[in-house]
Order: C-alpha cells, then structure tokens, then sequence
C-alpha cells in the first residue's frame, strides 16, 4: 500500500552522495510577489523577474512561493523550508534574513513550509527534495535565505527612495526601520510598493565585518520566551473542532501483520467511537485521549507473525559476530594492499566492537493529525521532517490530489532522525485512520510512549572488526575496518544511494578516515534483519567514531605515543581535524596533572564537513562511569548562531553521553523488551557533565552542528576510562561492556 | 464531580475520576502548556503543583485532587516562577522546548523551597525530569543563576 519507493520524479534525482563539498550553493533566482498589500520574496523561473500577482500563482494546497513575506503592518515571517525539531533552524535562518534586511527581531515569526521543490529542496540533497537532515539546514539556506533578505532590502530601499525623492544609497534599514534624515517608516509602508518594482538582478550581501546578528553570541533564541511559558504549540497540542483522538496497536514483532480483531468491549466503552484497521495495525479512535487508552486495552489482536522477525537481539549479534570471521560483502575504501601490509607487519592489534540497537526516544511520542474539508482539501499537522514525501504519501493513502493536501508544519518535541522516515508512519496512520472512519471527523493519532519506543526504526546494530599492522617502529602501515550491520537506506525511498552494495550512512566516519595510513580497507557485510532502522542523530558516526577513536588509542598505548601527539602526526593532510583537536586539548589541560582518581581522554571525529575534538575528564565511582567535564572544540565554518551552537554541542554531548552509558533496545524472540523510560533510560540531569565549549574563527561556509557534537563522546570517555582502569570497553552500552 | 481550585480559580471536573490529571487538563480544560512524555512518572514533562508539590499529572488521577489547589505552567505568577522564566530565557535554556514546563515547575517548587540548592540539592529535585535534548548543562546554571538573583 505504501511506497516502497520515493515518486520516480525525486528518486532520479536523488545524489548518489552527499557530498558538500561539490554542492552548487547557486543557480537560483529571486522572484517576487504582491501579498494583500504587502512583498514576498521568493524564487520564480528565470523569465518572471517582474512583480506578478500572487493570485496566480499561490493556491489553498500550496501557500504562497517564497522564503519572506514583509506584511502591510510591517510584519515579517521567514517562511522555512528547514524543519526544526529544537536545534534551531528557525532561529539561523531568521538570523540570516534579520542581518541582511535589517527588520530586526519585534515583528518577526518563522514558519514552515513546502510546496515547491525548486524553492524549498535542499542543496545538500542535489535539490531533490524537501527535507531536513545531514547537519545541512543552514548550509542550504546560507545563500538562499542572505540573497532573499537582501534583496528585499534593496527593492524597499528602492521604494523609498522613489517615494522621498531622495537617492537611495541615503535610505537606511534597520531593527524594521526605513529611514533618511528625520524621515521613518516601517517596512510595512513600502512593502506594497516595493512589490511593484524589478527585482535587481544582483544584490550586494552585507561585509562580514558590518555583521550585527551573524556571530553575535549574545544573541539569543526568537523562540525561546514561548517555551518558558508552556505557550510553543506541538502536534500533541493540535485541536480541531469535534476533533477525536486514536491510539494505535501495533504488532508486537516487527513485520507481523492483523489476523483478527475483537473489538466488542472497546466499542462498548464509553468514549470510544469506533476501532478501526489500518495498514500499520489497529486504531482505536475515541472522544479522547484517555478514553482511546482505557478503550485499547479492552481490544485482543491476533496476529499473522508468518513473516515476522522473530530472533531476539542475542540470537542477532552473536550471528554478527560470526560474520566477522568472513570477508566482507561490499569494500567502501581500498587504499594499498592492506592484506599483504598486514601480513608483513611486525605487530598486528585487533579489537571486535559491538553496537546494540537504539532508540530515538524524542519527548513527544510520535503524532500526526488530519482533517478533511468539506471542498476536499485534505489538511495533515504533524512533524514533517520531508513533507514532499509525506504529501505524496499520504496522496497514496488516500487517492487526495498533491494539489488537494496542504501540509502544516509543526514544531516538534525533539527528532534525532525519527521524523525524516520513509514510509511516513505515523502520518499516514492519521490520514489512514480518517479515510476507515469515513473522515466523520477530524483525528490526530498519538502514540503512546510505548508505542514509540517499541514502534522500531532503531539506530541499528552493528559489529565492527578493528585491526592495525604495525611496523617496528611502532608507525601504522595497515588499517582494516570490518563493519556488520544492517543498511538504513535500502529497500527505502533512499535505496538508489546504496551502490556496489555499500549504503554510505553504515561506513561514513569510517571509510573516510582522516589519517594518513598507507594501506587501508574498510568492508561492509549487510544483514537481512526484520527490525527497523533508521538514521539516529549523526548516523553511522554513532558507531564509526567510536571503533576508530577508541582503537586508535589502543594503538597510542601500544606504540607508548601519547594520543594527541599520534594523531597530529596522522592528520597534517587534514588541518581542520587538526586545529580542533589541538584546541579542544590545550583548553582542556592536556598533558597537565588531573586531580586525583581522574582521567582525561580525547576523540576528534567529522561529520557532515563539521569538525569536532571533545576531551571528557571521567572519574570511577562505585565502579560506575563519571563524567565530570567535557571541553568541546568546533569548527562548523562561520559560527552563524555561537550560543545554538555551543547549546548543540552540549545537547550533543548529553545526548552522546547516554547513548554509551546505558541505552540499549533489545529484543526476546523478536519483542522489543523496554516500553518506556524506566527500563531505556536516556541521560539525566545527575550524570551531565559541565561543557565547555570553543569555536574555531573561520570564514569558511557554514555547516551544520545538529549531528557532530554527538560522536566524539562516546569514544573520549572510553580512552578516559582505560587510562584509569586498564578496560577497554568495546561492547556498548557501557554498563554492559564493563562487565563483559 | 470533581471540585478543585486550577490556577487560583475554583473549577469543576465531570470526568472519570480515574483519568489522570494530565488528560482531563489537556483535553477537558484545554490547557496544553502540559506535556505527555512517558504515562509512567518516568519524565517529568507533565508535572504540575499540587497544593505546591511537584507532582506528575500523568500519575495523579482526578478523583485525587478533591479540594485541592492545582497550578500549571500557565498559572505560574509569584516572584520565583517570574524570576525562573526570566533566567531561563536569559540563559536560551530550551531547545526544542516540549519538556521545558515540566522542568520549569520543579524548578520553581525547587527555589520555593530551597532558596540556595546545592547542585545535590538540584539532582534530586530534577533528575525525575527528562530533557533529551540534553539541556540540563543550561537548567542547572539556570537555577543557580535565579537563586543569586532571587537573593539579591
């Protein structure tokens, strides 16, 4: 019933890589448009570079084309095509308008929309689709969204001075003002005006020493007084009139499917309105939340488990571990003769790691809601991490027109990866829910915790084989990387990107190693398991960087080379890797005294063109891992927002933090075991450490910092804990690997 | 009938008195500023006061709070809420923000009832609210931070 494909028109399109570096940030043109008074700024094809009329152009199902809309009141709204899930799209890309048209911050809003491939496809993504992931929100929009505002800038600017008689290059623009000598207007009042001019074909960007907003660290969040106040709305917060709530049953092994239903006590129950089945499993719609779940549990499903995955996680990893003795299916990276350098060398190191399966465990349960109006519009709110792909979907489920389904972007309760799925589950359980209730109302399915927890599309499990050929005088001359595990993107609307048999998110941080070693391999072995899987907040570097930096250490030790020292010897071909790990280490007091019962390690790992070097200071107590401090060196290019990104890395850390210590979903004949955050317990505020975090001055383009803040913790406080108690911890979550 | 005071004002609840606090707040009442996270009392997001006690609403029934005095984020008012609302933003605390009104409730009955918390002091009182997105590095300076300016 679903896609097992994304539309042919965007999977052609799709790159075979995501590669930054060869991305065009160019080839688009600004348009303009006349809004009820008011401008919108935005792409149109080449020809249309005259004010049009929005009427043409815009319809219910696609709002109105354009990245900034200035309103008669002088309202301005950055219109985002960037999700934000809480790392702060929004603020970066109302920083990039507010520095180049001068609005300020009073009459700001930002709003997410989609629509229009040409205008809102990510560059990162060859401009495919829609989409938000990879780090890459402000790397898209850093031309996109600087060129928008300023040439609104300039046409108001143009608008004013027609209107004063005075030359323009006398008009200022500044926190919403239009102004020349004693005379001041709001932005408002040439907006109408200003709609009606050219649009420039150039504009000039402000000079990064006349920046005011664009590295300011003091500035702070547009967003943030909101959700002091319980005022940010979510999808859990939607409410439509005569709206009903669902709560889903799904199947208790991945891949199993409804036999039968008994539903006679549920519909008995007070409260609930019908049980419903869907492609996912069983709905059971109420009049509200409680009823829904006191309703649920009054329903017994029968499941067809035919084709079901039914081996638990042990039965999984020790069959990973077996395929670690074979020769991999697929080689990602083949520098020089590993096998022979290997053979020939005087020493080799070899360590086996092991990775469980992970859950994203954002705070809002997964959710989505929909309604059906009476002119056949279709309208669906929810997390729409790649809305393109969700419209489409959920045209499939539903036989609506794309034209007809207007998607409302919500913020949301945190993401890590969950919401940029391909199957769009959760969103096409609402509109699937409201097609087999006759769409007698509007519906919003909310999962409960359990469900999200148990629903699967986990981080995968890997196993990783590490070995090293030494030389005699301790130089690495071999390095070989064996990787198992299953491929996120196969089988999926990102399949295409799989090539040779190497799906590029398994062996990134891995197969692109920084260091200089003359013969390298890094293998991959793909697995055939039934649990789902999906990207998790910097994707295979949550496995990658961990086996490289930790078995890198070990090198370090058994060469008698101190670990900073060996790595910098290693990356002169990579001095951005090298500045950060060198930065992170002299604020951190590498090579100093530590007090007493404590360690430092370190790691520096790059993900997504960002680069970042953590040192974690780490103590035993009781036998238990603490982490008191970690010093956080980065370098993502121009720090746009410095506090979101010293805040990404210490969310990165925190995040990181737990994932090693304690997070682990595992499975008994196919069930996932924990339900809920007592028995997958994510980071708490007692084990946070202190961070501090330094940003490199560059004037390179900026990348993201989402995602690389992540991989660089779990491996530091490894090579802190085998300083202290000689353990090398190779098989996570940690509270396990201490002991095995 | 369930008779109780909401946000210092007298309200009527005719529900299941069996319905948790955070259901009948939500989808009775309206006010969302409460948040669902786990159902368990494992996460903190739907804590609210009751008689001003930290309290998650997913785990406190209605039939519970006969008589009693119920505040949510949105009624928070006296000089400590204001002044922990103000540092958090001071301070860009909230990341994606959803677990942020559980948090800033038992900070709030945190500082009322310990005017200098140690970060002892802030462990136990936050470590039954989850934030992951991590931003508790920012939380813990945050309380500290109002309590200084609590105190001056």
């Amino acid at each position: 019933m679903l896609p097992e494909n994304l539309p042919e028109m965007i999977a052609k399109r799709v790159p075979q890589r995501l590669d930054l570096s060869s991305v065009s940030r160019r080839g688009f043109l600004l348009g303009v448009t006349a809004s009820a008074g008011g401008l919108a700024i935005g792409f149109r094809p080449a020809q249309a570079t005259e004010a049009t009329s929005t009427e043409a152009t815009s319809d219910a199902a696609n709002p109105l084309e354009a990245y900034i809309e200035i309103a008669e009141d002088g309202s301005v709204t950055v219109l985002s095509s960037q999700f934000d899930m809480g790392q702060g799209s929004y603020h970066g890309l109302a920083t990039l308008v507010v520095e180049e048209l001068g609005c300020g911050w009073e009459k700001l809003s930002v709003r997410g929309v989609n629509g229009n491939t040409a205008l809102y496809g990510n560059i990162a993504f060859g401009g495919a689709f829609q989409g938000s992931g990879g780090s890459t929100s402000i790397f898209t929009s850093w031309d996109r969204y600087r060129q928008a505002a300023a040439t609104a800038r300039a046409m108001l600017t143009q608008a004013a001075a027609q209107e004063w008689g005075v030359p323009a290059g006398e008009i200022t623009i500044a926190d919403g003002l239009i102004g020349h000598g004693d005379k001041a207007a709001s932005l408002g009042a040439f907006a109408a005006a200003a709609a009606k001019l050219p649009v420039p074909g150039d504009v000039t960007l402000k000079a990064p020493d006349t920046w005011t907003e664009i590295g300011n660290p003091d500035l702070k969040r547009y967003d943030r007084v909101g959700k002091t106040k319980g005022q940010q709305d979510f999808t859990l917060d939607v409410k439509l009139p005569g709206m009903l709530t669902a709560v889903m049953i799904h199947p208790p092994k991945f891949g199993a499917t409804v036999k039968s239903v008994d539903a006679a006590q549920a519909k008995a129950q007070p409260g609930v309105v019908d049980v419903v089945t869907i492609h996912r499993g069983v709905a059971v719609v109420a009049k509200d939340m409680w009823s829904a779940i006191t309703g649920r549990d009054l329903v017994t499903v029968e499941w067809d488990e035919s084709q079901a995955e039914t081996r638990g996680t042990e039965q999984i990893l020790s069959e990973y571990r077996a395929l670690l003795d074979q020769p991999p299916q697929a080689v990602a990276r083949n520098d020089g003769d590993t096998a022979a350098a290997l053979a020939a060398a005087d020493r080799v190191l070899e360590a086996d790691y092991e990775f469980p399966f992970l859950a994203h465990a954002a705070m809002e349960p997964l959710n989505a809601a929909a309604r059906m109006n009476a002119d056949g519009t279709l309208e669906v709110w929810g997390g729409h991490q790649m809305p393109d792909l969700y419209q489409h979907i959920v045209s499939q489920v539903t036989g609506v027109d794309m034209a007809n389904i207007r998607m409302h972007i919500m913020k949301t309760g945190g993401g890590f990866g969950r919401r940029a799925v391909g199957d769009a589950d959760v969103v096409s359980e609402a509109v699937a829910i409201g097609q087999a209730i006759g769409w007698k109302a509007p519906v919003k399915v909310q999962w409960t915790r359990e469900n999200d927890m148990r629903g699967g599309r986990y981080r995968p499990a890997y196993t990783h084989r590490l070995k090293a050929g030494l030389d005699k005088d301790g130089n690495i001359v071999a390095w070989e990387n064996h990787i198992v595990g299953q491929s996120i993107m196969a089988g999926g609307p990102f399949g295409g990107m799989v090539q040779n048999g190497i799906d590029p998110t398994s062996v990134e941080g891995a197969s692109n190693l920084p260091y200089a070693i003359p013969n390298l391999s890094v293998g991959l072995t793909t697995t055939d398991v039934k649990v789902p899987v999906l990207w998790w907040r910097s994707v295979g570097s949550t496995h990658t960087a961990y086996t490289t930096e930790a078995f890198l250490d070990e090198i370090a030790e058994a060469v008698g080379k101190d670990p900073v020292a060996l790595r910098l010897d290693l990356l002169k071909d990579h001095p951005r890797h090298a500045a950060v790990l060198k930065l992170a280490a002299e604020k951190a007091g590498w090579g100093k005294p530590v007090a007493e019962g404590r360690a430092l390690g370190i790691a520096v790992h790059e993900s997504f063109q960002s680069y970042v070097a953590q040192v974690a200071e780490v103590s035993m107590e009781d036998g238990e891992i603490r982490v008191h401090r970690v010093v956080c060196a980065v370098d993502c290019g121009i720090a746009v927002n410095p506090d979101t990104i010293k805040a990404q890395m210490e969310g990165g850390v925190g995040f990181g933090l737990g994932a090693i210590l304690r997070e682990e979903i595992t499975m008994t004949d196919g069930e996932v075991d924990q339900g809920n955050y007592d028995l997958y317990e994510p980071l708490r505020i007692d084990a946070m450490p202190v961070v501090e975090v330094h940003i490199v001055d560059s004037d390179a383009n900026p990348t993201g910092v989402g995602e690389p803040g992540v991989p660089p913790i779990g491996p530091a406080v490894a090579n802190a804990v085998a300083k202290l108690t000689g353990n090398r911890i190779r098989t996570l979550p940690m509270a396990k690997g201490m002991t095995t | 009938m369930t008779k109780f005071t909401l946000n210092g004002t007298e309200h009527t609840l005719d529900v299941d008195p069996g319905m948790p606090l955070l259901w009948a707040l939500r989808d009775h009442v309206g006010l969302t500023g409460t948040k669902f996270g786990c159902g368990l009392a494992q996460c903190g997001a739907c804590t609210v006061h009751v008689d001003g006690v930290p309290m998650r609403s997913c785990q406190t029934f209605v039939g519970d709070i006969e008589g009693a005095s119920v505040t949510t984020i949105e009624g928070l008012s006296d000089k400590v809420a204001e002044t922990v609302q103000q540092v958090w933003a001071d301070l860009d605390v909230p990341q994606c923000g959803y677990c942020q009104s559980g948090q800033i409730m038992s900070a709030v009955a945190l500082l009322t009832e310990t005017q200098k918390p140690s970060d002892a002091d802030i462990d136990d009182a936050m470590a039954g609210n989850l934030c992951r997105c991590a931003t508790y590095h920012r939380i813990r300076a945050a309380i500290h931070e109002a309590a200084n300016r609590l105190e001056a």
